[in-house]
Formats: structure tokens, C-alpha cells, sequence
């Protein structure tokens, strides 16, 4: 297959190849890390996931809308206060959600389940409601878009980098928050073992609600991240949702290193076979990978000891 | 959902005159052609028109609209219903089909199949429809199928797609594999100079038939390469391998028929990619319409080019009217596809046909349709083939940064619709 390719192009490929595998290693970090606390800590499975993400996706393009009628001058930067927008609205209906569905259903799993579909239904609905069917463009700023052109075979993607950028950060932030924060202890605490850290005077029930709130507001982040690389309409959450599960899954629900391992298994598999082989056929054999060392380790990857 | 808004709709549709006098001149041809003055003349009774029980009476006539208007699909089909819907009540202003005013009764689909059957149930068995307008995706459209042969009913269906179908039941408005395929592929090898080719596509029957097609055209009528040729799965956001793929192989045409959420996703990483389509990489597309550029944005998709049987910027005066027309019923920030106009050319072409045959009994109508002229279409002239799908003009537009396409090439003559082309199979 690269019998007629020089050397200095099988190299610049490689390079580029290995950029692919770690933009494509941070989306799937992103998405699924607001997932990951939801699901691993609380022990909610969230279907909704994907909605809560497209309406970050949605902030981020009326906050683009509101720059460029108000403030044309500030246009290049206005993506930055579009993600902490993204944040606040998604982490703010997330409480409100917590608040009104998901604290009466904490100990039936399944109807959690249940409940978060028809709460993703509902949003898709409402999107289409007040942005229309049709999906919308985002504009970015002439600065984002493009790539850095380091050698004629090799470029960079701005966009890639900037993805990779905010996963970083992101990925540092909730890093910090759960293992040096007085918060983050009274999570760990209560993931551990619930009635025990009730006993020692921990609200656990306002841990939950702000849990589920962080998870949100991580959700709406990659969805402001996302509107660089793919399209925002009203089911684009479901184009995200089975990666993210699978991410989650393979990683062991309860841990974010987890979640970060598998993450870069399953994007460098995915994006090396898919050079080897075609999209579909890459996705084919990354599932069944997956289901293959699912069924060894069912807890997945990296499990944590907890108390039922 | 049910019954007609047609006449509520009138007051905001006002037609240009000239395009009013056009159409009017162009029935009245057609019917001038096709039956004996008298008929033509005026009213026929409703015994005569309708001897199969169609809902039909003497002053109305009831059509069906079967789209999804929810789901996934929703974000597609909506123009489509938009068409039909001005069509509708163009003919209406006009006097209606045979002196009889359309009524519609519209179903939704729901992006879901088995749906799809039912409604057409519906609104063939209990509404008694002389004709529906409806369904997008081939998935939908062979769901209705044994349907529509069952009841004898009439579907107009207007999305470009795969061919490998003939139904006397269905007549398909917009262009089958081949219309829209080997006439992009000639133009691209002459004017460009293409010799090689990267095939791309969504997974599933209308993009792998068609590059089917293409891959064929390519190496074996044409004698070039095909370098690669890739699906993925529908939804999928991730390009950067393919498009180190291509940088390696560097084909000079990259083919695409990607769908969907994943075509925002590949121009956009495309464009990231530094592969510059205004200047340097030829990129062909028979899935990109107006509508697609929407959501795709057109900065992302500037330079390429696609090769459809319709764009909203052509330059005739039939377009433009019907641009307007659309504009003023629907809103002035809409934008037309090829496949909203292949839905507004449904109803005025049963209407022609019902006016040829004089009756709405579909196997008169059926019979009556091959050779039926569509003079001012927007797209221009259009005629229905014995095989029900429509002589077209097959054009190759480029995509201009404001979402819209410069027409750069346009066939000389109409190209025959062929859903069985032998040789490419």
C-alpha cells in the first residue's frame, strides 16, 4: 500500500496521523468526561447527554449572533465567552433537572434511565421549536478556522488545537476540583459510601444536585467546543451519545483515569484501523474490541472499590 | 393536519403575472396537445372524471401530502412540503385540475418507516386520494411502495436517488443515479483534467450505489483511477484520517456523497485541514444542496462544486418567479434545494396529466403521463419519460461563499433517465 511513497511523505503522514488520533482522543475526552462524572459518581445514567451538549452547541451560536450585532469588534473572541455561557446555562438546567426529576428517582436506575430519554426528547423538541429543524451554522472567527501550515504535507488544524486545548484545561479543572477540593472529598466520600458520609455531615443531596449540575455544564462545554468540528441541529446529541456510553463503559464508570485510558484506546484504535481500513469497518472492529474486553472485566478498564 | 389552507393561503401568495400568464400558456398547451378541444374547454362531470371512487366532487379534488414534518428527517423534508404546498395553491389560483380545486390532506411520516406505510394507508384507503405527493428517503419510498401497488394509488416523489426502480405507480421528479452522476464525472475529466479519484460516502444504499456508478464510469468507460473508496457510518463526526488519506494519495477529484450531520462535520474539517477547494483541490458532490450549506456554513464549502438538476441562482425568468413566489409563501430567509423544486414540479405534473387523460383515474392518468412537458419548470424544460422518471438538464454549480451556486456547466441537451443502466450494475 505505500510501496510509491517517498520516506519524507510516509513520515509527515505519521505525524499528521498521530495529530488525527489525538484531536479525535480529546473529543471523545470531552464528551464523555461530563458523562463520566454523572454516571460514575452519581450513578444516573444520563440519556440526555447528548442534549445537554447541543444546547451548549445552541449558546454558542446565539452568543456569535449577539457579538456580531453588538459588538462586531470583539467577534474574535467572543468564543470564549460563548463556552462559559455554554457552562452556565447547561449547568444551571442540569440543577434545575436534578432538582425536579432526578432526586425522586436516585435509587431505581432503570427509571432514571427512562426518565433522561424522554427529557432528551423533550429538548430535541424544544430545539426544534425555537431554532427550527434545519440545522444552523455557527460562525467562527476568520482565526479559528484553517490550519497552521508547518511543512507542504503537514498541517496543523487550528481547530484541532484548540479542542485539544480546552479538553486539557477542562480535564485539569475537574481533576483539581474532585482530589483537592473540600467538595471533591465530600463526592468521593459520597460515592464511597453514602450513608456513612451522611453520618459524618455531608449534604449529600446537595453534593448530588451540584454533581449532576458539573456534569451538565461539562456537557455544554464540549457541545460550544464541538460547533468547530461538526454541525449543531436539534438530533446532533445523538450523533454523540453511543461514543460517549462507550467511553464511559469501557473506562469503568467510577474512575476519571479510567475514563481518560479508554478514551486514547479507543481513539487511536479508531483512527489507525480506519487509516488501515474504511470508517465503517474501523468502527466495526473498535465495538468489537470493546465488547470483547467487556466481557472479561465487565466493571471495565479501572474499577473502583465501592461499597453497595 | 387535515383539510385544505389553500384558500386562506391565496391572499399571501400573490403570483407575478408573467408567471401566472407562463404556467397558464403552458397547461393550456399541453392540454390543447394532448385531448380534443372540447374537453379542454370546460367542466367534465364528476361521473366521467372519477370512475374508481377517488375523492373527487364537483368542485374539489383531495391529494395527499406524506412527509416527515418530525424526526430526523424533519430538517430535509420541510422544503419539500413547502413546494408542494405553493404548487398546490398556484394551481388552485389558476382554477384547479380539471375545474376541480385541490385539497390536501397532510400526514407526517415521523422520520419512521413503518409509519410511513400506514399513513399512505390512510390516506389511500380512508381519504381516497387521487394523488400523493410525498416521501424522501428511499428507505421511506419502499416502504409505501407495496402500498401504493396494492390500492392502485399515485405517488410523486421528488428526492434524487439510486434508480434500480420502476414503478407503475410512482413517478420520481427528481433524477436517478445516473442523470446526476455521469455528467458531472465528463465535465470534471474534460474542463479539469481529472485522472484520479477518491470515492467518499455515508453508509448506506443511495451512496454506495452511486459510487457504484461513479467507480465504474470512472475506470471503465472513462479509463482512470479510482484511488480510495470510503463509507461511514451515518452520524459520523470524525474526517481527519480520510483526510490524510487523500493529502497521501492526492487524488485530483475527491467524489463526495456524504449525508447529513456528517457533512457538517467533514467540510468543516476539510477546510481546517488546509485542503483549499477555491484554489487548488477539485471536490465533487452530487449531496450538497442549498439547504445542506445551512448547517455546513458556506465559508466551509466555498469553491466546491456539485453537480444537481437544479440551483436556486438559475437565471431564468420561470426560476425566478418561482423563487419569489416561494420567498413570499414561506419567508424571505428560506433557501431552495434541488430537491424543493423536484417537489414543486409533483402537483403540476399530475395536473397536466389529469388534464391530458381527462379524468383522475390513476391508470388513465398513468397512461396519459409519458410525454407530459413541463415547459417552465423552474429548472427549466422537463418531460416524463415512459419509464416515469423525468427527462432533465443536469448542471454543475460552484459553491460561492454566501451558500449559493454559480452555474458553470449545464448539459446541451436533456439527459435520459436510465434507473437500470446496464453495464453499471
Amino acid at each position: 500500500m505505500f510501496g510509491d511513497y517517498s520516506f519524507g511523505d510516509l513520515m509527515s503522514i505519521l505525524a499528521m496521523q498521530g495529530f488525527a488520533g489525538l484531536i479525535l482522543f480529546s473529543v471523545f475526552v470531552l464528551m464523555a468526561l461530563g458523562l463520566a462524572i454523572i454516571f460514575g459518581q452519581m450513578g444516573v445514567i444520563n440519556m440526555a447527554h447528548g442534549e445537554f451538549m447541543i444546547l451548549g452547541a445552541y449558546m454558542t451560536y446565539l452568543t456569535a449572533h449577539l457579538f456580531q450585532n453588538y459588538v462586531p469588534a470583539m467577534f474574535g473572541i467572543y468564543f470564549f465567552v460563548a463556552i462559559v455561557i455554554a457552562f452556565v446555562a447547561s449547568g444551571a438546567l442540569g440543577l434545575a433537572v436534578e432538582w425536579l426529576l432526578i432526586r425522586h428517582l436516585y435509587r431505581r436506575p432503570l427509571d432514571t434511565l427512562l426518565a433522561t430519554w424522554g427529557l432528551s426528547l423533550i429538548m430535541q423538541q424544544a430545539f426544534r421549536s425555537t431554532f427550527g429543524a434545519r440545522e444552523v451554522g455557527v460562525d467562527l472567527p476568520g482565526w479559528m478556522m484553517g490550519s497552521l501550515h508547518v511543512s507542504d504535507s503537514i498541517d496543523v488544524q487550528i481547530n484541532g488545537l484548540l479542542v485539544m486545548g480546552v479538553t486539557m484545561v477542562i480535564t485539569a479543572a475537574v481533576a483539581l476540583v474532585l482530589f483537592r477540593s473540600r467538595w471533591g472529598l465530600q463526592v468521593r466520600a459520597t460515592v464511597i459510601n453514602r450513608t456513612m458520609s451522611e453520618a459524618a455531615g455531608i449534604d449529600t443531596r446537595r453534593i448530588d444536585r451540584l454533581t449532576f449540575g458539573l456534569g451538565c455544564g461539562i456537557a455544554g462545554i464540549a457541545g460550544a467546543a464541538f460547533t468547530m468540528i461538526g454541525s449543531t441541529g436539534p438530533t446532533a446529541g445523538q450523533q454523540y451519545i453511543v461514543d460517549t456510553f462507550l467511553v464511559v463503559v469501557f473506562g469503568g464508570a467510577q474512575s476519571l483515569l479510567g475514563t481518560i485510558a479508554s478514551a486514547f484506546t479507543i481513539s487511536q484504535s479508531q483512527s489507525a484501523l480506519e487509516f488501515f481500513l474504511d470508517g465503517s469497518m474501523a468502527k466495526v472492529i473498535t465495538l468489537l474490541f470493546v465488547i470483547g474486553v467487556l466481557m472479561l472485566r465487565p466493571q471495565g478498564l479501572f474499577a473502583l472499590k465501592v461499597r453497595k | 393536519m387535515s383539510s385544505a389552507k389553500s384558500s386562506g393561503n391565496r391572499s399571501g401568495n400573490l403570483l407575478i403575472p408573467t408567471r401566472r400568464q407562463l404556467l397558464a400558456g403552458t397547461a393550456a398547451v399541453s392540454a390543447a396537445l394532448a385531448m380534443p378541444r372540447r374537453a379542454s374547454a370546460q367542466k367534465l362531470p364528476t361521473a366521467q372524471v372519477n370512475t374508481t371512487g377517488l375523492a373527487v366532487t364537483d368542485t374539489e379534488v383531495t391529494v395527499g401530502i406524506l412527509h416527515s414534518i418530525t424526526g430526523t428527517m424533519a430538517i430535509s423534508e420541510t422544503g419539500s412540503v413547502e413546494a408542494e404546498k405553493l404548487a398546490i395553491s398556484q394551481i388552485n389560483d389558476q382554477g384547479g385540475v380539471l375545474g376541480r380545486k385541490i385539497t390536501f390532506i397532510q400526514e407526517d411520516g415521523a422520520s419512521d418507516w413503518p409509519t410511513f406505510a400506514e399513513k399512505a394507508k390512510k390516506l389511500l384507503v380512508e381519504n381516497k386520494c387521487a394523488s400523493v405527493m410525498g416521501c424522501w428517503t428511499s428507505a421511506s419510498r419502499k416502504a409505501v411502495l407495496p402500498v401504493f401497488e396494492q390500492y392502485n394509488g399515485l405517488l410523486y416523489y421528488p428526492t434524487f436517488y439510486e434508480g434500480l426502480e420502476e414503478s407503475h405507480n410512482v413517478f420520481y421528479t427528481g433524477q436517478e443515479a445516473t442523470q446526476q452522476i455521469l455528467a458531472g464525472l465528463n465535465w470534471v475529466t474534460k474542463t479539469k483534467g481529472a485522472k484520479s479519484f477518491y470515492l467518499l460516502g455515508s453508509d448506506y444504499i443511495w451512496p454506495r450505489t452511486s459510487n457504484k456508478i461513479a467507480r465504474i464510469h470512472i475506470t471503465k468507460m472513462l479509463g482512470l483511477n479510482v484511488v480510495g473508496e470510503e463509507y461511514f457510518p451515518l452520524g459520523s463526526t470524525e474526517f481527519n484520517t480520510v483526510i490524510n488519506k487523500i493529502k497521501l494519495k492526492k487524488p485530483d477529484v475527491i467524489y463526495a456523497i456524504i449525508v447529513g450531520g456528517s457533512n457538517v462535520a467533514f467540510y468543516k474539517q476539510l477546510k481546517a485541514a488546509g485542503i483549499d477547494m477555491v484554489n487548488k483541490q477539485t471536490l465533487l458532490t452530487i449531496s450538497v444542496t442549498e439547504d445542506e450549506i445551512r448547517g455546513i456554513g458556506g465559508e466551509n464549502i466555498e469553491g466546491a462544486f456539485a453537480c444537481m438538476k437544479y440551483f436556486q441562482s438559475l437565471d431564468n425568468p420561470a426560476n425566478k418567479a418561482f423563487v419569489a413566489a416561494f420567498k413570499k409563501m414561506w419567508g424571505e430567509d428560506k433557501v431552495i434545494g434541488d430537491v424543493t423544486q423536484a417537489a414543486y414540479l409533483g402537483p403540476w405534473l399530475w395536473k397536466f396529466a389529469c388534464e391530458k387523460a381527462g379524468s383522475f383515474d390513476v391508470n388513465k392518468v398513468v397512461d396519459a403521463s409519458p410525454g407530459i412537458e413541463f415547459k417552465n419548470a423552474p429548472e427549466g424544460y422537463v418531460r416524463i419519460h415512459e419509464n416515469h422518471h423525468l427527462w432533465s438538464t443536469t448542471l454543475v454549480g460552484r459553491a460561492r461563499n454566501d451558500g449559493q451556486f454559480d452555474v458553470v456547466y449545464k448539459t446541451p441537451d436533456l439527459v435520459e433517465p436510465n434507473p437500470f443502466p446496464k453495464g453499471y450494475q
